[in-house]
């Protein structure tokens, strides 16, 4: 009798606690695969394909599903720590064999050497290089991830990654960097 | 010859920490004459060997953390700390307990934690605290006022008890602590605690040879002498006024709330007020910078706190004074009133609730 | 909370003030500079004009180097109405439009018109608008846009857009407090032209119809209240008002909170509490341009500190140097031990980097200090947590907290304390008893957020058009396929008519192989594994038949070439052999013309010497990218030669690189001593440069996997219609060289022939091309 009440009442339970997962999974569903955004998210988006991924959101899936974390030179230290934040692991320094961290650069056409061969426009992954054919290409400075990705393939060499110029708007107020020029003295 | 750069404001008024620190050392004068007065020198011998071992604690852990030693001599919070520790220690107690004390809190307190600015308890509170609970009786053996002692006390005599245990005439420290009648002698709180576990009413207790007028003999001076010191460094605007403010009119709601509903058992607000380290702890002990909270409102409730802690520690807990404990208690609350204190910005309205709210919604 | 009109006026007229929290009471040094007249100073040798010196955008310059201007001429246009243009402060000539060092505090160079001066100081034609009141607001406005004004004060926001506000303006404040220590150019200023100010109210008054007036001056200023108060006694809209003297009581959102105890709202304008705020000094340059049609071309500076002998307040053109201000005011280098000068006050003007940086129009001051005025800032110490700089802080932020996280870099703890509401006042920084350059770590945090809200925005950006284009890809993909797979549908059907040959069948088989493998394409990808086997081997047997076509075609147009059909042909080869050999012939026949074209020009020198000194040039850079071309292959033939002896089709390709390259080499050297090429064909040698550079990556790229080659393939199609079209542009060219008419007829043959082989090389190569995509 006392073995029944047992297994009466676990069965109970069993039951209540079955039915509340059943209902937390129903009204606490997760939609999609919310990591896998948040990765890309942190991600630089130059999707210049370092990691060794075709792009930025296929790198941000590989994390998702344990690869490691530090391959992402464009994004650096602080894409790391970022990244390592969401996936609840330790930052570690950037793999070298993936590339290093540089500074920001844009791609820069030497428009008199290109021979519109449109080599370059499709090895952008932005589509952010204009021209036709035959016809002299540019790059439009703006969107412009500095990828890198078209310098392999032109040939004959007229793509150089020149590294962006820090304006007054863009200056982070470092005091000493700045080359001070002599006064006379009277 | 090159332009040199620098960052405005480059106008800066000129008052520096080493400054401030000396400032309030300065401000403690007062209180620590009315201590020598009542107590003899023993203050002045401990804060001699306090001062002594904090600055050698404080540069040796520098030099070992490889930072610039002078400087942070220089600043002179070793030498603040020293001074709140050595007040605070009975002045007949042994040498090495300001010796420990120095250590633990300069080492263990202060310098474990990152140094000046980054403790999150105030390192002579913490030492006394630690002091307290490892050497009970050394810690309790608070002498006589000097009035009401039989024995003629010198420096000298302060130095050799410090040192040795006994005077130059080589009384122990249980003999220049009783009275003619040979029993020892308690400090007005002490005793009022013990008399009331006896049984007498608050009125009674108050009616023995250490009381006057229902204040504890020379300590109701010495916490007037504090209260000049820190009145002065309200002037000074070295401290703000709502901490000790908060700690005084944290005490006085308290106590006269419980005085007023049974004055037999419960002291009178002006009692407390004037008891054991109070002012002090009001004014220089809680206005601690590093470990106080940083906002108006956080520093008002942040003292009111500590009044109310002394209070309850006095009244019911097992240590017949509270200061520290109730510092450090409060001490460990601060981050937690600062967050939820945070006055509203300019040109924000009821910020500090939108702000939370933003901040809860992102966890 | 928010107080109404009339209590703000009775209050006013009471001198009952409000306060704002904070502030500090530096030691003001003001008797220092204002107790002389504001003097005139010598013009400079040269003046440096930054196009913006304002906050909005620069606008375009509509003068040239060379150019002589007249004294108040505009010198920058733009429609955009953020724009305000500079003038020539004096008559002279543009000497230079060039990037030259800035009077910001990064020093970074901006462009900057220079002028050197003839110091005849002659006059443009002035427009002035004398009865303004006659005039639609509007005129007025325009006039004052393009007087070039921008507030004065510091900030320098274009004027004409406060003057215009949507919302009704209840307080019109003139600011005259100046609480920054040292300066006094508002102070000299209101002294001595308090009627000027006036007139200039009066404009402000007709532009903006306030409720009230109130001229906000400090109370250590007491002459220049009395001015003020003499000048506006007519008037019972206005209200001269002395306020406490606290600094920063002149700032914006402080003098609002003083005078109206109004809060300017979190990222509002003061005209959300009905409130607008000018400078005196803006006041005195509206006058000037609507009533003299003076733009803003001078405007006065206060040159203090101890480092100098003549200290004061002067009129000094915009674009002055601040070196010609050092050497009028007798500046002595030794009293400092680093030279330091100072633009703007002590509390927020910053270091220049270089003395020649000019006067823009928000300069207020040039402070020159000694090292035992302005001690230079001391090594930081640890923040002790003593909230003096909260207690100080007249934004009610907590300095504290904020420089704890902008150190730590946790910017959204940081700007959950508002970093942004920080007005840089630097009370914080001045009562720090650690010396930490507090503003300064603020500056840099809120420069930092910036370009992270900046770069994250790009990444977006980057993200979108990144998924745009492989949408567009995947697109075109299927598009293709559909094309494909109707082009076959339709030789099916036509197929099924004729009767069936051998060749017949294979084709047949083929077409039904690429409808299936276009219909299990289609299917899930699972499912395409079992067919693959069957269409792989149809597939296989489709292109030997092709390759054996396309090779005999070969054959018959080209002998050269032709002992290659005996190598073993892998259908990978075969590809490369047939496209490697029509870009080898291109290549020839590209010879053949140059030397056609030599023969020509070195007849006639004169006519292509003509033509030629533009073409000589381009040809260098051809030359020099052809040589590029060239070391960048040279690199890749070696690792290629190893691969070569392995494939056969490959090595092929290399003779045909190699046999386009003595043509290149023949050039490279001397370039200008042949004589020059026709247009057409500089432009065939760089294609030529480029197909071989091309072939010689193909070649490495074939070791790698089949995808990436079908892509390489993919991507072939465009060489042969660009020898096609070349071939076509060559001939204008060369018909227009004089030369015997056999010469073009032959070449006209050729390029028939050539163009001929090409479409069928580009048909080929598209051929070989789609199945090799299949086939991937």
């Amino acid at each position: 009798m006392t073995l029944l009440i047992a297994l009466i009442a676990v069965a109970i339970l069993a039951l209540i606690f079955g039915l509340i997962l059943g209902y937390a999974s129903i009204k606490f569903k997760v939609e999609g695969d919310p990591l896998v955004e948040q990765l890309d998210h942190v991600l630089p988006q130059t999707q210049c394909g370092q990691c060794g991924y075709p792009g930025c959101r296929p790198y941000a899936e590989a994390i998702a599903n344990g690869d490691e974390i530090n391959k992402c030179p464009p994004g650096g230290e602080a894409t790391i720590k970022k990244i390592a934040d969401i996936m609840g692991v330790e930052p570690k320094p950037l793999d070298a064999a993936h590339g290093q961290e540089d500074i920001k650069k844009v791609a820069f056409i030497r428009e008199d050497e290109c021979i519109g061969c449109t080599k370059c426009i499709q090895a952008c992954p932005v589509d952010a290089i204009l021209g036709a054919a035959k016809q002299m290409h540019t790059i439009i400075k703006d969107e412009c991830t500095g990828c890198d990705l078209c310098v392999e393939p032109c040939p004959v060499d007229c793509i150089d990654m020149v590294p962006v110029e820090t304006t007054s708007k863009t200056w982070k107020w470092q005091l000493d960097a700045i080359p001070v020029k002599q006064v006379e003295t009277q | 010859m090159m332009l040199s750069l620098s960052s405005s404001p480059h106008l800066k008024r000129q008052r520096n920490t080493g400054q401030v620190m000396r400032l309030v050392m300065y401000a403690a004068i007062p209180g620590l004459i009315a201590q020598t007065w009542f107590f003899g020198f023993g203050a002045l011998v401990h804060f001699a060997v306090a001062a002594a071992t904090c600055i050698a604690t404080e540069a040796l852990i520098v030099e070992l953390r490889k930072r610039d030693v002078e400087r942070t001599i220089k600043d002179s919070s070793a030498l603040l700390t020293a001074l709140l520790l050595a007040v605070s220690i009975p002045p007949y107690a042994p040498w090495w307990l300001t010796v420990i004390g120095s250590v633990f809190a300069i080492a263990i307190v202060k310098q474990l934690y990152g140094g000046l600015g980054n403790n999150p308890f105030n390192p002579a509170m913490a030492a006394y605290v630690m002091l307290l609970i490892s050497f009970p009786v050394q810690m309790t053996n608070w002498a006589p006022v000097a009035s009401l002692s039989q024995y003629e006390e010198s420096a000298l005599d302060s130095a050799s008890i410090v040192f040795t245990g006994y005077n130059v005439e080589g009384y122990s420290i249980e003999q220049l602590r009783s009275d003619v009648d040979g029993h020892t002698m308690a400090t007005p709180l002490d005793h009022l605690k013990t008399a009331l576990t006896t049984g007498e009413t608050s009125e009674e207790a108050l009616q023995a040879p250490i009381y006057s007028n229902g204040l504890g003999q020379g300590w109701f001076w010495i916490n007037m002498a504090y209260l000049f010191g820190g009145l002065l460094l309200l002037r000074l605007k070295v401290i703000n006024w709502h901490i000790p403010v908060g700690v005084i009119v944290g005490t006085f709601a308290i106590s006269g709330f419980f005085h007023l509903i049974d004055g037999s058992v419960y002291a009178s607000p002006l009692f407390h007020l004037f008891s054991g380290g109070l002012m002090f702890g009001a004014f220089f002990i809680a206005t601690d910078p590093v470990s106080a909270s940083t906002t108006d409102k956080g520093r008002l409730l942040f003292g009111a706190g500590i009044g109310l802690w002394i209070y309850i520690i006095r009244t019911w807990g097992g240590y017949p004074d509270a200061v520290a404990f109730a510092v450090l208690i409060m001490n460990m609350g601060v981050p937690l009133i600062d967050y939820y204190t945070r006055p509203r910005t300019y040109g924000h309205r009821s910020e500090h609730k939108s702000a939370i709210k933003r901040a809860e919604d992102r966890d | 909370m928010y107080n109404e009109f009339k209590t703000i006026i009775d209050r006013i007229k009471q001198g009952k003030l409000w306060r704002f929290r904070g502030g500090v009471h530096p030691d003001g040094r003001k008797s220092l500079s204002n107790t002389h007249e504001i003097a005139d100073i010598a013009i400079p040798n040269r003046l440096y004009l930054p196009l913006k010196q304002h906050i909005g955008v620069e606008g375009v310059v509509s003068v040239a180097v060379g150019d002589h201007v007249l004294k108040g001429q505009k010198l920058t246009k733009s429609s955009n109405p953020f724009f305000v243009p500079v003038h020539a402060p004096t008559s002279g000539k543009i000497v230079g439009i060039e990037k030259h060092v800035s009077a910001h505090p990064s020093g970074i160079p901006e462009q900057t018109i220079i002028i050197e001066p003839d110091k005849k100081d002659t006059w443009a034609e002035l427009k002035p608008l004398k009865n303004y009141d006659a005039f639609p607001k509007i005129k007025v406005l325009e006039t004052i846009c393009q007087a070039g004004i921008a507030g004065m004060g510091g900030a320098g926001f274009p004027t004409h857009l406060k003057a215009s506000p949507k919302k009704g303006v209840e307080f019109l404040i003139i600011n005259g407090v100046e609480c920054e220590p040292y300066i006094t150019a508002d102070d000299r200023l209101m002294r001595e032209h308090a009627n000027q100010i006036r007139q200039g109210i009066d404009i402000l008054a007709y532009l903006l119809s306030p409720q009230h007036i109130v001229i906000a001056i400090e109370d250590n200023k007491p002459e220049a209240v009395q001015a003020l108060t003499e000048a506006c006694s007519d008037s019972a809209d206005i209200s001269v008002c002395e306020i406490p003297t606290r600094y920063p009581a002149g700032g914006e959102k402080q003098l609002i909170q003083v005078l109206t105890n109004r809060e300017v709202p979190h990222n509002g304008l003061p005209i959300d509490v009905g409130v607008i705020m000018q400078n005196v000094g803006t006041c005195f340059a509206i006058a000037d341009a609507v009533l003299a049609g003076i733009p803003l071309i001078r405007r006065v500076v206060t040159i203090t500190g101890e480092a100098i002998d003549r200290a004061g307040n002067a009129w000094v053109l915009l674009g002055t140097p601040i070196s010609h201000l050092m050497s009028q005011a007798e500046y002595h280098a030794k009293r400092q031990s680093q030279q330091r000068m100072i633009m703007g006050g002590p509390m927020m003007g910053y270091t220049v980097a270089s003395a020649d940086v000019p006067v823009i129009k928000t300069t207020n001051c040039i402070l020159v200090p000694t090292d035992k005025e302005m001690p230079p800032m001391g090594e930081e110490q640890p923040c002790i947590r003593c909230s003096a700089c909260a207690d100080a802080c007249p934004a009610h932020l907590l300095p504290q907290q904020l420089y704890w996280h902008g150190k730590a870099k946790e910017y959204d703890k940081a700007q959950e304390y508002n970093l942004f509401d920080c007005i840089e006042c630097g009370a914080c920084a001045f009562v720090c008893p650690s010396e930490i350059p507090l503003v300064h770590y603020y500056r840099q945090a809120k420069a930092d957020i910036r370009i992270q809200q900046e770069e994250a925005d790009k990444a977006e950006k980057a993200r979108e058009r990144f998924e745009a284009r492989k949408a567009r890809l995947k697109r075109e993909q299927e598009e293709r396929e559909e094309k494909h797979r109707k082009a076959a549908e339709a030789r099916r059907q036509a197929m099924d008519k004729t009767d069936s040959d051998a060749k017949d069948k294979i084709a047949a088989a083929l077409a039904r192989v690429k409808a299936k493998q276009s219909g299990s394409q289609e299917e899930a990808p699972k499912t395409a594994n079992k067919p693959n086997d069957k269409v792989a081997a149809a597939i296989a047997r489709a292109k030997a038949k092709k390759q054996a076509a396309s090779e005999s075609e070969a054959n018959v147009s080209n002998t050269q070439n032709g002992g290659e059909s005996n190598q073993p042909p892998s259908t990978n080869d075969k590809v490369a052999a047939a496209i490697a050999r029509a870009k080898a012939k291109k290549a020839q026949r590209a010879e053949q013309e140059n030397t056609s074209i030599d023969t020509n020009t070195s007849d006639e020198p004169q006519t292509s010497n003509t033509a030629s000194d533009t073409q000589t040039e381009k040809q260098d850079r051809i030359a020099q990218a052809i040589a590029r071309a060239k070391a960048k292959k040279a690199a890749k033939q070696q690792f290629e030669r190893a691969e070569n002896k392995s494939s056969s089709g490959s090595s092929t390709e290399g003779q045909g690189a190699e046999a386009s390259m003595p043509v290149i080499k023949d050039e490279v050297p001397q370039p200008t001593d042949t004589a020059p090429l026709s247009e057409s064909e500089a432009r065939k040698q760089r294609v030529a440069a480029a197909i071989a550079k091309a072939k010689a990556k193909k070649a490495k790229a074939k070791e790698k996997q089949a995808l990436k080659q079908a892509d390489n393939l993919k991507q072939e199609p465009d060489s042969p219609a660009v020898s096609i079209e070349n071939d076509i542009n060559q001939q204008p060219s060369a018909e227009s060289a004089p030369a015997d008419p056999e010469t073009i007829k032959k070449q006209k043959v050729a390029a028939a022939v050539a163009r001929a082989k090409a479409r069928k090389a580009a048909k080929d190569a598209e051929k070989l091309n789609e199945q090799n995509t299949k086939d991937s």
